[in-house]
C-alpha cells in the first residue's frame, strides 16, 4: 500500500470503531510491554476495542507513525482522536481521566 | 559522547529543565525488540521545564520526540517520558511523599 492508501485504511478503521489499539503483537499475545500494558488497562476498565497488530504490515507500521506525528506504539485511538501511547495512557488511568474521557464520548468502563 | 549524554544536552539545550531525570532502562528490555547491547536503547525520561505549561500530554511528548529524533535512526527505541511543569512536579511530589 502507499502511504496515502495506509492513512485512508487508518481513517476509516478508527471512525468505524470506537476504540482502536495500534499495538505489537494481538491482544491475546502482545509482544511488547509496552503495547501490553494498554491492553491491560483497556481491560481492567472492561473497554471493548480494536487491537491492530502492525507488525503484520510493515507499512502500517511506519504509517501509524507519520499518521499521528507520533514516533512510537502502541497509539490508542477513541472515537477517531489520537490520545496517547503507553506513558499517556498510563497516567490518565491514574488520574481518573481516561475514564472520563471515555465516558464523555459515550463508551462504557468500569471504575 | 554516550546515548545518554546526547539525549541530557538535546532537552536542556531546548527546554531549559529545571530538573531533569535520564534512566538507562536498557537492561530490563535486554533481548527485546529494538535492544542493543551497550545501553540507551530503552530510556525512561522525567523533564520538568515551564515551556510546558499549557501544552497538553501528546504536545509536550511530540516536542521531546521531535528534539530525540535524531537519536532513533542511530538506535534510541523506546522512550517512557513523564513531562511536566514546575507547579505539577512540585504537587505530584507532594503526593508521593
Amino acid at each position: 500500500m502507499n502511504d496515502n492508501a495506509v492513512a485512508a485504511r487508518i481513517r476509516q478503521e478508527i471512525t468505524d470503531n470506537p476504540v482502536v489499539l495500534y499495538m505489537k503483537g494481538t491482544p491475546m499475545f502482545p509482544q511488547c510491554g509496552f503495547s501490553a500494558r494498554v491492553v491491560q488497562i483497556l481491560s481492567t476498565l472492561g473497554v471493548g476495542f480494536k487491537g491492530v497488530d502492525v507488525l503484520t504490515d510493515p507499512s502500517l507500521r511506519d504509517g501509524i507513525k507519520a499518521f499521528a506525528n507520533w514516533p512510537t506504539l502502541p497509539q490508542l485511538y477513541v472515537k477517531g482522536e489520537f490520545v496517547g501511547g503507553c506513558d499517556i495512557v498510563s497516567e490518565m488511568m491514574e488520574s481518573g481521566e481516561l475514564q472520563t474521557l471515555l465516558k464523555d464520548k459515550g463508551i462504557a468502563a468500569k471504575g | 559522547m554516550s546515548r545518554i549524554d546526547a539525549i541530557r544536552a538535546l532537552l536542556q539545550a531546548s527546554l531549559d529543565p529545571q530538573h531533569l531525570e535520564i534512566i538507562d532502562e536498557s537492561e530490563r528490555h535486554r533481548g527485546h525488540g529494538g535492544w542493543k547491547p551497550g545501553g540507551g536503547t530503552h530510556v525512561r525520561l522525567v523533564v520538568v521545564s515551564e515551556v510546558f505549561e499549557g501544552q497538553n500530554r501528546v504536545d509536550r511528548h511530540r516536542r521531546i520526540n521531535s528534539l530525540l529524533d535524531p537519536l532513533r535512526a542511530e538506535g534510541l527505541h523506546a522512550l517512557s517520558v513523564t513531562a511536566l511543569t514546575g507547579k505539577e512536579w512540585l504537587k505530584n511530589n507532594c503526593i508521593t511523599g
